[in-house]
């Protein structure tokens, strides 16, 4: 990496300054605006502040009090260990399966691709007709392999007991479902891009080597890929940390019984239902916060070290 | 014996393929049956077949002359598309200084950009909104400024992933390439264009999609920014159709198809082009 060519900083300028110029004025100063947000009292959304809160840490304070919150973080933290093993993990397997055939692998890509392509008021839509509590798609299945419990009345009605499965035992799976569902063809483009990029020609001399199969994905495909599946990884913690849209359609806030909160629903909801424009603005803090630690957490375990 | 367990390894390997593949594909097979089905039938039956009876094209007929679709795909396909080429164009310089030159503030620079991926939308749109009002642009009920204030924290909002993508790929272009073009007299920026973007074309291609279909679903931005009629995106007239629908669900599903089409088509025709996959073939050129 440290070729004559690059001895020479000064077009580094023309290459870096532009898209450095529109994160500032778009993404880091409103950014910055918004934590000086946190410390003001701002009563509605488009209005200016009125002055510091008081005491001026009174929103961090909250956060730290705040059932709700703790609620959001427990939630959160699940779904971002379930994204990382199932999202992710899929995915992986997914593209090393297409990597070894030959016929449909282009229709495989195609077709993993569909979930990212539909807006998430649709599949939110969707997701709630599956999971109804009455005659929705999993029950009528659960109800035909005599899975749910039910009795015949003397007048031949048969009353179902029906599996709700937006309760509180089971609403985390029907809320992390979906998400996982849609994302998992997102990080198997990625991975599937990946693995193109490793040289046909390795292959062939590990083949010369004996190594082919497992081995040869234990020992030429997992390591090489090693950098993708870290870019993964973040992009799967942050989007977690993120998530708002499908939840918000098929849970509302904070379904049920505000014990499904998710960090990026509560902040919503502070924000443009509460009108807590402040609060709203010192959660959107934690979440960067966590995304930069856990994301610093997971490249110092799997990048390789040399490089950053 | 080893033909025997290859035949059994590629069968199951199709069948967990095929199988996650069912997963995803069936539930737009769903909507477009039920796009097509009456609307009372769709909560009683929506898995068979809409033939007979319970076909019927009203749907399409209610969603094309309740909503202006065409201007919502025109404003929709200027946003997307600008953002796209952007996105690609600042993405692409940014990865690739970042990536090759060793400069102090560079692991800064980086720290920076993947922060900029964990802001939430919503944390940002507040300052943006009144900051783009004292501009002159949001808020001012000319098409063209809305549409120029949604563009613009869009493609800040793609940028620091489509650099993170970037920078992965650009990383394992082996380096010889740009050496060899570099004795052969190219400068930086000849070695950029003729040697870095034809490698990693295929994951360029993949940025530019993400980027569309990001900017092309992002509800949120579009309903902070885009308030009048002739400014709607395609995304924006969906959820107003979703919301005055109420249970009309094949309305609601016919709209959806609407919606999604264009993107698949401009999805299916890149993709092409994503698997050519010119990398595996760059080292020996």
């Amino acid at each position: 990496m440290n070729s004559m060519i690059y001895k020479k900083k000064s077009p580094l300028l023309l290459f870096l300054v532009p898209a450095f110029l529109f994160l500032i004025v778009y993404l880091y100063y409103p950014f910055f605006q918004n934590i000086v947000n946190t410390v003001m009292k701002i009563g509605g959304l488009g209005r200016a502040a009125e002055g510091m809160n008081e005491p001026w840490y009174e929103n961090y304070q909250r956060l730290f009090t705040d059932p709700y919150m703790r609620v959001a973080l427990k939630n959160t933290m699940i779904l971002i260990l379930c994204t990382v093993l199932f999202q992710v993990g899929i995915a992986l397997i997914l593209a090393l399966l297409v990597d070894t055939i030959r016929v449909g692998a282009q229709f495989f890509r195609t077709v993993y691709f569909f979930p990212i392509v539909i807006s998430a008021t649709a599949l939110g839509l969707m997701f709630n007709l599956i999971f109804l509590y009455k005659g929705g798609m999993v029950n009528q299945l659960l109800l035909s392999l005599g899975k749910l419990p039910y009795e015949i009345k003397p007048s031949g009605k048969m009353i179902v007991q029906w599996l709700d499965w937006k309760d509180q035992a089971h609403f985390l799976f029907t809320m992390f479902l979906p998400v996982m569902w849609q994302y998992v063809g997102f990080y198997f483009v990625i991975l599937v891009t990946g693995l193109n990029n490793i040289s046909p020609e390795l292959y062939e001399a590990a083949a010369l080597d004996g190594a082919d199969g497992w081995k040869r994905t234990r020992f030429i495909t997992l390591p090489l890929l090693r950098n993708v599946l870290c870019t993964c990884l973040v992009l799967a913690i942050t989007g977690a940390l993120k998530v708002f849209d499908l939840p918000w359609v098929m849970f509302g806030a904070g379904m049920p019984e505000n014990r499904g909160w998710l960090t990026g629903t509560y902040m919503y909801d502070q924000t443009f239902n509460k009108m807590n424009v402040d609060y709203g603005s010192t959660i959107a803090v934690l979440i960067v916060v966590l995304g930069v630690v856990l994301s610093n957490v997971a490249n110092r375990i799997f990048r390789p070290s040399e490089d950053i | 014996m080893q033909t025997g367990r290859k035949r059994v390894t590629m069968t199951l390997t199709y069948l967990v393929l095929g199988l996650w593949a069912l997963t995803t594909i069936y539930p737009f097979i769903w909507v477009i049956l039920n796009s097509f089905r009456q609307k009372g039938l769709i909560m009683s039956d929506s898995f068979s077949l809409p033939l007979g009876e319970a076909f019927t094209w009203d749907n399409y007929l209610t969603a094309w002359q309740r909503s202006d679709f065409k201007n919502a795909y025109l404003n929709s396909f200027l946003i997307s598309g600008t953002v796209t080429v952007c996105v690609v164009i600042l993405a692409g310089l940014a990865a690739y200084g970042l990536v090759r030159y060793r400069f102090r503030g560079r692991g800064f620079l980086y720290s920076l950009i993947m922060a900029g991926m964990m802001f939430p939308v919503f944390s940002t749109i507040i300052p943006v909104f009144r900051m783009e009002a004292v501009m002159g642009l949001a808020g001012t009920g000319n098409r063209w400024l809305s549409l120029l204030a949604v563009i613009l924290p869009q493609i800040a909002g793609n940028l620091c992933f489509a650099i993170i993508i970037l920078m992965g790929f650009i990383q394992s272009v082996p380096i010889d390439l740009e050496e060899s073009a570099y004795l052969d007299g190219c400068n930086v920026f000849q070695i950029y264009f003729r040697i870095i973007i034809p490698a990693a074309k295929s994951s360029f291609a993949t940025v530019a999609i993400f980027a569309f279909l990001w900017s092309y679903n992002d509800l949120f931005t579009q309903s902070f920014f885009l308030r009048y009629p002739q400014e709607r995106a395609i995304t924006g007239l969906l959820n107003e159709i979703s919301s005055q629908a109420g249970v009309n669900y094949g309305l609601m599903a016919a709209s959806v198809v609407l919606v999604v089409i264009p993107v698949l088509i401009v999805y299916v025709c890149l993709q092409k082009h994503i698997i050519k996959g010119l990398t595996a073939g760059a080292v020996k050129g």
